[in-house]
């Protein structure tokens, strides 16, 4: 198989990721559509790591999936507290560090 | 064959990916990403990374999605509107235009893809070599050449869980709640804030156990404010706990102690 | 203890009072700061005693000493140094400053005594007599532009001391201005001769002025006339004058110290002072000899016609300066001091004297409202006549022998001169009346309310007085004159300064009798250089001195007929010559003037500066385009915070995109 797929495959859910940043107001669900481009970089990095020879590229992903399981505690940490304070959790509405 | 089990894995990757964007109840986000991710896992191992395969479906889709989900039960099923927001943030506008921005992201990226840019796409790659991507051959990289690397990616653990747990705790602290008495907590129902109450079973309480007892700690009667400042006697408050396991709050809660405004919920987990 | 160090100390005791009594401002309780700072100045007199014995016993041609302290810059061929000059010059001025000025501090403690601002009019006092021993000390031109611009600000501090009355505000800002002009003359003429001499040092000018201008240079006759018009501003003539009158708001003594005896002779001891300059630049001197007689005239006309006791008094200072300007701008130097001498006394003396009679008014100073005093004063009344009668220049007092002495050595330069000595006649005349009208007018007649009180023994107080400029009710508080009146009859250190100065007022002219001639052996050292210091020729002495005789005395009778005899005289006087008579009490139209050519435009051009361009172009355009501009930058910035995090997002992956197609491009 052409690794070109792979990386299309990956491109696809990349860019489906970025939409869903941009798009979504839930944060959960922004912080799940991050997930979504991280797994597209680590399918990247597998499919590069599989075309060299190198295992290198299979460190990384890993690495990755290690700092996105941080991010995600963190992530929905903070969730859990401004759930707590009774804020919306709406990303249009948590908006109080404006210029 | 290969090629076959790549496009399911990857219609499946796709179809989880959209799933998560596309669906309004956060819940069915989570479950699409977790069926993406174990479509992930296949296209891994399509790729011979298998450690990195079981690694994927262990901790992204075992325990992550899990963090996930207990985080979606917990904030509740707020269904978000599809028509734009209160807010006048561009709603629809916004959603049309990173959609498109999104796709002429993708035209781009395949472009480069695809076109003359990234030559060596074409070309055969490295041979297989036997014991690539097997554990072995990783946990020996990670403890020779990328040592450092794991000691500090521990170490980013250690900082997130820490993180995690102080932005979430309760406000004060780590310590126990004092043993108060008050009159409310006395009239409110145990299951007040609880999982059942939020699933909605509506078996009768039978409350908490003598009605008459003891309130007279509470001498100074409503109007204290802060009820905890009470030096109460041992009165152990009834933990829901006990009588929580089926049962429910009365009907017409009492709505006042609910909406005490500060975080004195003590009902729930 | 040599001459110079004596003279330092006479510049150091006035200066050490100032500083205790302003720094001990908290301390100092009663009226122990007015007793501080008399003891300061009587040390100086004492000093300056000293000094003169000292210098006395030098041999004659070795009277001229210089001491310098330090140098302020002695570079680029300008030679500032604190240098004092000590010679017979110097030490007649520091004689009558510190000697008149530790009488005047004496009359001040009881005269100020309930006043708020006691210490600081002490403190104030104190800096004057300091600046002006400063000035006339000085050795170079720096020393004495400096002594002249802090006698300015003195003056300025003194006359509005009572600092709520918008009179005296404003009276003090006009003294300071024009006093400003004046200061800007004198420095600009001693950077006409500088660059001429290149020195400021008194002594080498002097011996180098005529090898280096030929009489009558341009340069030195402008540079003489800018100096002229320093002496004019601080000794208040014509044109800059008009400050002296208004400065009648300060409190009495204020107006005895400076704007009698010290101050203003400021002027005359300048030209005495920089005589060979003047007398290289005939052109120059002569200005100042017809100023002078200008003045004289014109003040004594004045003075017949205003009715506020101290402004007589000050149109009479005004007049006998122009006596003196007149006198050493013709050469006739030791006449010109020794009236400035004489008039230090005698007009110290009729302002002490002024300052009972208005504190027996409840501070009330128009004498329409005076009358009769004569019983109810017994010690005010001889010493205001013994200065009037000093004045009026009645043989044998003071006055007398030194404006006889003045005329007539101004006759002695001949040709146009005999002009000016008719017409100084003719101002004596005038003077005669004035000062007899004012005396006749307060103390003769019916004893006014306030007389016939004082008389059964209560000095009449009034609760509010108001303010009849301006009619607003008086701030007693801060001044005017304090709650309490001082009059000479109850207060001793009062009637023990009047006593001495009219003591010194008769007998004063004993300094220069006429074939005696003290003061001119005295001040032969100084003045010896002169080709004017010749003794008065003996033919027109006699005759001259009979001559002021009978005209003071002419003056007084014409005053008693028109103001005791026949009391309406005066009232029909007025109504025929009633154009003269408005010429006169409009103070010759000068203030209208001024205000017109030189305040209104002035405060236009101020308006608009505020108004138009500083508001508009400056604030609005200048200041407030800038930050507009910044503003509207900043808010162009701050659109990129949102708040919104998929805006954020957005942005990046938006950076991310342009930068993969840049790398797209480029490979």
């Amino acid at each position: 198989m052409n690794i070109g797929w792979y990386l299309v495959v990956s491109a696809f859910v990349f860019c489906i990721g970025a939409a869903g940043v941009l798009t979504r107001r839930n944060p959960i669900v922004i912080l799940l559509c991050l997930e979504l481009m991280l797994n597209a970089a680590n399918l990247a990095l597998i499919a590069f790591s599989r075309m060299w020879g190198n295992a290198q590229g299979q460190i990384f992903a890993l690495i990755v999936i290690v700092v996105a399981a941080c991010e995600v505690a963190v992530g929905l940490g903070l969730i859990v507290a401004i759930y707590r304070r009774r804020l919306p959790i709406d990303v249009d509405e948590l908006r109080e560090l404006q210029g | 064959m290969a090629a076959v089990l790549f496009f399911i894995a990857g219609i499946g990757v796709i179809a989880g990916a959209v799933a998560v964007v596309a669906l309004r109840n956060p819940f069915y986000s989570v479950l699409g990403l977790v069926a993406h991710l174990l479509s992930l896992a296949a296209l891994f191992l399509l790729l011979r990374a298998e450690f990195v395969a079981a690694a994927q479906v262990i901790v992204y889709a075992g325990a992550v999605m899990v963090l996930y989900v207990f985080v979606v039960s917990y904030v509740g099923l707020q269904d978000e509107p599809w028509r734009g927001s209160r807010v006048s943030s561009g709603g629809a506008t916004l959603k049309a235009g990173a959609t498109l921005f999104c796709g002429a992201l993708l035209v781009e990226l395949c472009i480069a893809l695809l076109g003359s840019g990234l030559k060596a796409i074409d070309s055969r790659g490295a041979g297989y070599v036997p014991g690539f991507g097997s554990p072995t051959q990783i946990g020996d990289l990670l403890l020779t050449k990328f040592l450092f690397v794991f000691e500090v990616a521990s170490f980013l653990l250690l900082i997130a869980a820490v993180g995690a747990v102080v932005l979430a705790r309760r406000r004060g602290g780590l310590h126990d709640e004092e043993w108060t008495v008050s009159v409310a907590s006395l009239l409110r129902s145990p299951t007040l804030g609880s999982m059942a109450e939020a699933v909605g079973t509506t078996m009768a309480t039978p409350s908490r156990g003598a009605p008459g007892e003891p309130a007279p700690e509470t001498g100074h009667g409503r109007g204290e404010p802060f009820p905890w400042t009470h030096r109460g006697g041992g009165q152990r408050e009834p933990g829901p706990g006990t009588e929580a396991g089926g049962s429910a709050g009365e009907g017409g809660q009492h709505p006042g102690a609910r909406e005490r405004g500060d975080h004195r919920e003590e009902g729930g987990w | 203890m040599s001459a110079t160090t004596w003279a330092w100390l006479v510049l150091a005791f006035p200066l050490a009072g100032t500083v205790v009594i302003a720094l001990g401002w908290r301390t100092l309780s009663g009226r122990s700061a007015g007793w501080i700072g008399t003891a300061a100045i009587a040390a100086a007199f004492a000093c300056a005693v000293a000094c003169f014995i000292s210098i006395q016993s030098h041999a004659p041609d070795h009277r001229v000493l210089t001491s310098t302290l330090w140098d302020y810059a002695n570079t680029v061929g300008v030679d500032a140094r604190l240098t004092i000059l000590v010679d017979p010059l110097s030490v007649l001025m520091i004689l009558v400053v510190s000697g008149v000025s530790a009488l005047i501090h004496l009359y001040s403690v009881s005269y100020m005594a309930s006043d708020r601002g006691y210490v600081r009019f002490f403190s104030y006092l104190n800096f004057f007599v300091f600046s002006m021993l400063l000035l006339v000390l000085g050795g170079n031109f720096v020393v004495l532009i400096v002594g002249w611009a802090f006698v300015g600000a003195a003056s300025y501090l003194l006359i509005s001391f009572w600092y709520r009355r918008r009179t005296a505000t404003a009276a003090g800002i006009k003294a300071f201005v024009i006093n400003v002009v004046g200061d800007v003359g004198l420095v600009l003429g001693t950077y006409f001769i500088f660059k001429h001499t290149g020195t400021l040092d008194f002594e080498k000018t002097f011996h180098s002025v005529r090898d280096v201008f030929y009489s009558n240079q341009p340069d030195l006759v402008a540079g003489c006339i800018l100096l002229l018009l320093g002496a004019f501003a601080k000794s208040a003539q014509i044109p800059l004058h008009t400050w002296l009158p208004d400065a009648m708001e300060g409190p009495t003594p204020v107006s005895a110290l400076i704007h009698a005896a010290t101050m203003v002779t400021a002027g005359v001891y300048l030209i005495a002072r920089l005589h060979p300059l003047f007398e290289q630049a005939p052109a120059a001197a002569d200005v100042g000899a017809v100023v002078g007689c200008l003045t004289l005239l014109v003040a004594g006309t004045i003075a017949l016609a205003v009715t506020d006791l101290k402004r007589v008094i000050a149109y009479s200072t005004m007049s006998q300066i122009g006596y003196m300007i007149m006198g050493v701008s013709s050469g006739a130097y030791v006449a010109g001091l020794f009236h400035l001498m004489t008039h230090a006394f005698f007009k110290a003396l009729l302002f002490m004297a002024a300052g009972s009679i208005i504190a027996a008014m409840a501070g009330e100073q128009s004498l329409d409202r005076m009358g009769g005093f004569r019983r109810a004063m017994p010690f005010t009344f001889p010493a205001m006549l013994i200065g009037g009668l000093a004045l009026s220049g009645i043989p044998p007092l003071s006055g007398y022998f030194s404006k006889d002495q003045v005329l007539l050595d101004v006759a002695n330069r001949g040709g146009w001169h005999w002009a000016l000595y008719v017409l100084g006649y003719l101002g004596a005349l005038l003077t005669a009346v004035y000062t007899f009208r004012m005396i006749f007018r307060a103390f003769w007649g019916e004893p006014v309310a306030e007389a016939r009180e004082l008389e059964q023994g209560h000095l009449h107080h009034v609760e509010t007085p108001f303010n009849p400029a301006t009619d607003e009710p008086e701030d007693t508080d801060v001044g005017f004159p304090g709650p309490d009146h001082h009059i000479a009859e109850r207060e001793g250190s009062m009637r023990g300064a009047m006593a001495i100065l009219a003591v010194l007022a008769v007998v004063g002219g004993v300094f220069q009798l006429p074939k005696v001639n003290w003061l001119e052996h005295f001040l032969e050292p100084a003045f010896g250089d002169s080709r004017y210091f010749n003794p008065p020729t003996q033919g027109p002495l006699a005759v001259s001195l009979v001559i002021g005789g009978v005209i003071g005395v002419l003056g007084i009778a014409i005053a008693y007929q028109v103001w005791v005899r026949r009391p309406g005289t005066a009232a029909e006087v007025r109504e025929r010559l009633s154009p003269v008579y408005l010429l006169f009490v409009n103070k010759w139209y000068f203030d209208d003037l001024i205000d017109i050519a030189f305040v209104r435009p002035t405060a236009w051009v101020g308006r608009f500066a505020q108004q138009t361009f500083e508001r508009v172009f400056v604030d609005g355009t200048l200041v407030g385009g800038a930050t507009a501009v910044v503003r509207a930058g900043s808010a162009a910035v701050r659109a990129a915070q949102t708040g919104f995090v998929r805006y954020y997002a957005g942005l990046l992956i938006l950076g991310l995109a342009a930068v993969s197609l840049y790398f797209l491009l480029q490979s």
